[in-house]
């Protein structure tokens, strides 16, 4: 379906993403690949994958997203211990019910201990799917980082040719940083006219915006960015008595949309959030007509990308660039919202719970599961923050 | 027998070395002026710190130290007090909370760092913890990225092994800038033959619990030797305690002694162990006659036992495979599943018990999957949980009955060679 069809309003453009994203079975993506030869499919485990490597090989990166609360974990559990996260065993629970079957392989990232045994369990549970696993370099500093990384593109380049039958060319991989460069652009200033006006964007609205672009392909999910980031720029609305509130916690497994909803709905504006990171994840564009376009993501990843507990760049500190990111966003508050059992995620809390107090920024721990369905007690907890800050 | 009782030479020898190596981490937390740099055991590089006299301090050791001695749940609680949460590592909790009691335990006085040394293998709580460290200690911090084990092959690739080397000579400028000297390339070799000598020993010593008897306990006996392992290692004191050690496990082995009065089971044990409540798991072993042959702990710091050694004329390069690719941690999941299986074979074992412990993912995360695996290879297969430093998720009674029904339960099944056990 192109979005050139339908209504150009933010509500019909959500209504478009939100069918989308609760469809099962990948059916854009199917079509797509179906529609020339030599393409095939990725679904991608959070939190980044370079996409535009897979999307100049002939295949489309799907987003992997968990199974969310619709899901019952009936295989996975006796695989993934009562103390790993939902997305783990949500996601080899959607092998074994065999609704990963569209996609022609998987791949996985260095992010966390359970991610990477998953991509294990997952090879060996599945032996015809091809799984690829990434290591990212944590090594910020090493001037030989970028040259490291550049090379396990182009390893992970030839894992994807064999996929799609299709060798990637220098231009097919400059044409594909373009894209994606025009995708993340949009996502960045869709973001910043929220920041700067959430009573036109609500997080609600933005978010399936941005997550659909897990399941479509990217020329169709820039047009659609483009659309929505018109739509919100003209649209009407009036500011309502909120606080501003940058929340963090929640790039990796996805709180249900009702949880966001819940949040807003309990009186806060989010003007930043860590959701999806990985559609986003450069601060700036990647240069694409380079000689070595690959070198150029590589070094983008070690020094172009936005914070995140699965990298450990020691140049800076993750709670002062909270600190920052809350101050420069006009902030009342800061909510961290971490996954239930996400090691990265929460072992961030103690130092941003360290720096926040010590810069006299509210904040609020909750957290979260995928699968969770009931929101009264979490919305009541965040209004009794909202109510305790409004009238302070 | 339900109790064990540790005997032998080796069991002193540690001791007594163990309190050197601990008297002079306190030594320089008191201003002896040797320089100490944390670094995590995951298949460690200590050979390069020795090369310019800084001393090693693992911080796993320290933890493990804590909960062995049932000192751990304060510092865990004052930890979880500043807002780490209970589903993270406790042996990160049980080392910060310990750092801001004053760095002093029972058994030393903690230094501060004079390098965060952070080898970056394989577990991903290691970049946290020491990213924390970083942060409340405002000391410097090299992070030694160590690329995981990912190709079909299970070997590293020579991009990987370059990338590892260049950072190991980065590393070397940190050292030098730390200690105002330059390497001595000697000193180095030294190190990493010293290393090379005692990695064979404790080859060897694995190798012997291939015999029935098994002369020692791999699991709760191998822990006992792996400290020296990795706090002694490259040093003339820890290749003296692999000798001491392989001699008299060796006498042990040709006398047909083994750590019980009788062997029933042999089994191979994967996971660390409770640490808080050790000698009340093992007994839960001895009880049923049952000696672990083969542990895929003991070989978290390396796996001599397969075919590493360290190689003095190719220092750096060696230590390079050794953090790339011979040791537990940096291997993927898979490998792991390969390593039980050749233990289960070579080592004549005929049971895997699986302790699942919260804290470390790395070990933990998908061991069900491992079970199934097992189990489905008509392997008796036991998981078991609870923690390797939090007391408080060891039940007892509940432990003794999932131990006992296993062992209840293969006791009359035939064994691989036909007869019942």
């Amino acid at each position: 379906m192109s979005t050139q069809s339908i209504a150009q309003s933010i509500e019909s453009l959500v209504e478009y993403c939100d069918r989308i994203i609760e469809e099962p079975g990948f059916a854009a993506a199917v079509a797509w690949k179906n529609a020339a030869p030599n393409r095939a499919t990725i679904g991608c485990f959070p939190v980044y994958t370079p996409v535009e490597v897979f999307y100049a090989s002939g295949v489309l990166p799907v987003g992997l997203a968990g199974g969310g609360n619709r899901m019952e974990i009936a295989h996975a559990d006796s695989r993934f211990q009562s103390f790993i996260c939902s997305i783990v065993k949500s996601t080899l629970e959607q092998g074994m019910t065999d609704l990963l079957e569209p996609l022609d392989g998987l791949v996985f990232h260095s992010i966390c201990d359970p991610a990477r045994n998953l991509a294990s369990v997952y090879a060996r549970n599945f032996p015809e799917t091809p799984v690829e696993y990434i290591h990212f370099p944590q090594n910020f500093e090493a001037e030989e980082s970028p040259r490291y990384l550049r090379d396990e593109y182009a390893r992970v380049a030839t894992f994807a040719s064999g996929l799609s039958g299709r060798e990637m060319t220098t231009d097919d991989l400059r044409a594909a940083i373009a894209l994606y460069n025009r995708v993340r652009e949009t996502i960045r200033r869709l973001y910043a006219l929220r920041r700067d006006a959430p009573h036109r964007l609500r997080t609600r609205e933005l978010y399936p915006l941005v997550r659909v672009g897990h399941l479509i392909p990217p020329e169709e999910h820039a047009e659609l960015l483009a659309d929505a980031l018109h739509a919100a720029a003209t649209r009407e609305g009036r500011e309502r008595d909120r606080i501003r509130v940058v929340l963090t916690g929640s790039f990796c497994e996805q709180p249900p949309l009702d949880l966001i909803a819940a949040i807003e709905d309990a009186g806060c504006y989010l003007v930043d959030d860590d959701f999806l990171l990985g559609r986003r994840w450069f601060t700036e564009n990647i240069p694409a007509n380079v000689t070595d376009p690959l070198l150029a993501l590589a070094d983008g990843y070690i020094n172009a990308s936005l914070p995140t507990p699965v990298k450990h760049d020691m140049r800076v500190s993750p709670s002062e660039l909270l600190v920052e990111r809350a101050r420069s966003h006009r902030a009342d508050a800061v909510i961290v919202l971490c996954a239930k059992f996400c090691e990265p995620s929460l072992f961030a809390y103690p130092l941003y719970r360290k720096a926040l107090q010590e810069a006299g920024i509210p904040h609020l721990f909750l957290e979260f599961e995928e699968k969770m369905w009931m929101f009264d007690r979490v919305k009541s907890e965040i209004e009794t923050f909202v109510e305790s800050l409004l009238f302070d | 027998m339900t109790e064990t009782h540790y005997q032998g030479k080796l069991h002193h020898l540690q001791k007594e070395l163990m309190s050197e190596y601990y008297a002079a981490l306190t030594a320089s937390a008191n201003g002896s002026g040797v320089p100490a740099a944390y670094l995590l055991i995951g298949g460690n590089p200590v050979e390069l710190l020795r090369a310019f006299d800084i001393l090693p301090v693992f911080p796993e050791v320290n933890a493990l130290q804590l909960a062995v001695r049932k000192q751990s749940l304060p510092f865990i609680q004052s930890a979880e007090f500043m807002g780490y949460s209970s589903d993270n590592c406790a042996y990160v909790k049980a080392d910060i909370g310990m750092y801001f009691g004053g760095r002093e335990t029972p058994f030393a006085t903690i230094p501060e760092p004079s390098l965060l040394l952070c080898n970056y293998v394989g577990c991903n709580v290691y970049l946290d913890w020491f990213g924390h460290l970083a942060e409340f200690t405002g000391k410097p911090a090299f992070q030694l990225d160590i690329p995981f084990i990912r190709s079909a092959s299970g070997k590293p690739s020579k991009e990987d092994i370059a990338y590892v080397l260049r950072q190991l000579h980065h590393l070397i400028g940190r050292c030098e800038e730390i200690t105002g000297r330059k390497l001595d390339e000697e000193r180095l070799r030294e190190a990493v033959r010293l290393s090379s000598l005692t990695g064979d020993l404790w080859s060897k010593i694995k190798h012997l619990t291939k015999r029935t008897p098994a002369p020692y306990d791999a699991y709760f006996d191998s822990v006992t030797m792996m400290a020296p392992l990795y706090c002694l290692r490259g040093t003339p004191q820890g290749l003296e305690f692999f000798e001491t050690a392989y001699a008299e496990l060796l006498a042990k082995a040709e006398a047909g002694i083994g750590p019980l009065e009788k062997e029933r089971f042999r089994y191979v044990i994967e996971g660390p162990p409770p640490w808080p409540h050790l000698r009340a798991f093992r007994d839960m072993f001895s009880r049923w006659d049952a000696v672990a042959v083969a542990s895929t702990y003991s070989t978290v710091g390396g796996l001599w036992e397969f075919g590493f050694t360290h190689d003095p004329d190719h220092p750096l390069e060696s230590i390079a495979r050794h953090l790339l690719e011979w040791n537990l941690t940096n291997r993927n999941f898979l490998q792991r599943y390969e390593q039980i299986e050749r233990y289960l074979e070579e080592w004549n074992a005929n049971a895997l018990v699986i302790h699942s412990v919260k804290s470390c993912r790395l070990f933990s995360a998908g061991q069900g999957d491992m079970r199934e695996y097992f189990t489905k290879r008509g392997v008796p297969t036991l998981l078991v949980e609870s923690d390797l430093e939090d007391p408080r998720y060891f039940s007892e009674a509940q432990m003794r009955n999932r131990i006992d029904a296993f062992f209840e339960s293969i006791a009359h099944r035939p064994t691989r060679e036909g007869a019942s056990v």
